[in-house]
């Protein structure tokens, strides 16, 4: 890992300030995905920026029609929240299965969403439940802010402050996990909510999160054997060495169908 | 270079470190604690598991400026004096490790899984130990240890 200078600032102004007279800067929330990519030398930024102090960006709370969590909340508090368990216990679910408990403790929902690997597992419940992201300068809903892998709506040096989450009437998340790397080999995410049903698959799509067509049309009056059923086309799904495009097609269906049974 | 100071086994440290100085090394170079173990390089093996205000987390994926001001404890501060932390002895009576390379990691991620909790399951044993990799015990036996361990912390035992 080459060095860096090192800023902690209190302040998400101060951590935009920071960001922008640096010449390369990068934030750095919990690492859990950044240091690994430092250590192998695939970024050597300038400046680290970091968010661990800004105590504005921790924290869950019920708010509206829904719940917020602030961008440096860690997955393993997600988990455990009792607001997140009795609002949308699908999300609390969905956090407790993220990679491992050490990664849990320190790895947080905005470097998950600012991220945006095509098998992690936010941004199936942001897509799926129909999230806002919030920034330092504007509002960004889910539809928007997906836009392939490792890709997003987030401009240079913005930083994402909290997500909002409305509370769907049901939800629930299955995922297939890669056994050594833990993450999704394939995550279904479904969710009735007030506009509709909506599903957001992870790990399958070429182009990272997407919400199954085939799978939400059929899902209409939200059946778990409707689901099953549904045929999911495998022309952009990704095929490697764990998985070819046509067994994840398969798996879409047959998790939608599991996600569907569990919803709570 | 940035000023870190942190309580480490309950003593209090300062340093200046290069602002890369992953924890681990801060841990192992500069306050000389070998106990922690770096067993891979992807954030992956748990080797270098330690606990950072209570909480296990991998220290080779931390930087270590980024825990100014924390507490952390390392193997070396679970023993009191001679006599071992339960799960320490736990590992020991039950065979819970081979070669060692693992056993620090597992011995920090167990306290941290068991802490506060009664009757584990085997299957949530496994599941909290997913992020601690062993190539030699085989897991078995550490599942074992980790039940003696949370059996002899409940007794009060342990801390
Ligand atoms: C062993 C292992 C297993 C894992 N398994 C899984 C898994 O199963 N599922 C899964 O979803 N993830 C998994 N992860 C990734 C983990 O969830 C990360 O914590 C997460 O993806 C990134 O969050 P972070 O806080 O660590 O971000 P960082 O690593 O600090 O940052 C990641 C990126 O986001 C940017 N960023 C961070 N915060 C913000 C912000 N608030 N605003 C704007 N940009 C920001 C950073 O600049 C950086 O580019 C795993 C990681 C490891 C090491
Ligand atoms: S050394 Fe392998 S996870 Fe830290
Ligand atoms: S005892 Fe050798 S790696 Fe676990």
């Amino acid at each position: 890992m080459h060095n860096f200078a090192f800023h902690r600032p209190a302040s998400v102004a101060d951590a935009v300030k920071a960001v922008g007279s640096a010449s390369d800067g990068k934030i750095i929330a919990g690492g859990q995905t950044l240091l690994p990519t430092l250590r192998q030398r695939l970024a050597s930024p300038s400046d680290l920026i970091d968010l661990g102090a800004i105590a504005d960006l921790k924290g869950i709370k019920a708010e509206g029609d829904g719940i917020t969590i602030g961008a440096m909340t860690p997955h393993a508090e997600v988990a455990s929240s009792a607001i997140v368990q009795g609002a949308i216990p699908a999300l609390a679910h969905l956090a407790a299965h993220i990679g491992d408990r050490q990664v849990r403790a320190r790895g947080t929902i905005g470097g998950s969403l600012a991220n945006n690997d095509p098998a992690a597992d936010y941004p199936a419940a942001a897509l799926g439940l129909g999230a806002t992201i919030r920034t330092n300068k504007r509002e960004i809903k889910a539809d928007d802010y997906f836009q392939g892998m490792f890709s997003t709506a987030l401009e240079d040096g913005e930083i994402i402050t909290a997500v909002h989450f409305p509370k769907p009437e049901k939800a629930g998340y299955e995922k297939f996990v890669q056994p050594a790397s833990r993450f999704a080999l394939v995550g279904v995410f479904v969710a009735k909510t007030k506009g509709g049903v909506r599903v957001a698959v992870t790990g399958a799509g070429q182009e990272g999160v997407f919400r199954p067509k085939e799978v939400e049309a059929a899902l209409a009056n939200f059946s778990a054997d409707a689901a099953k059923g549904a045929k999911v086309p495998s022309g952009n799904l990704n095929s490697d060495l764990h998985g070819s495009a046509e067994y994840r097609a398969h798996l879409i269906s047959v998790l939608a169908g599991r996600a569907v049974a569990a919803a709570k | 270079m940035p000023t870190v100071k942190m309580t480490v086994n309950g003593k209090a440290v300062s340093a200046d470190v290069e602002a890369r100085t992953l924890l681990v090394h801060f841990l192992r170079d500069t306050l000389e604690l070998t106990g922690t173990h770096v067993g891979c390089d992807t954030a992956q093996c748990g080797a270098c598991t330690v606990h950072v205000n209570g909480k296990a987390v991998k220290s080779c994926n931390a930087l270590a400026v980024q825990l100014d001001g924390a507490q952390v404890t390392t193997i070396e501060g679970l023993a009191n004096g001679d006599t071992l932390h339960p799960m320490q002895e736990a590992f020991r009576d039950n065979h819970g490790l081979q070669c060692g390379f693992c056993t620090p990691g597992m011995v920090m991620s167990a306290i941290d899984l068991v802490q506060g909790k009664s009757n584990l399951s085997e299957s949530e044993i496994r599941a909290g130990l997913e992020g601690n990799i062993c190539r030699c015990t085989g897991y078995h036996n550490i599942v074992k240890a980790v039940k003696a361990g949370a059996d002899a912390m409940q007794a009060g035992k342990g801390r």
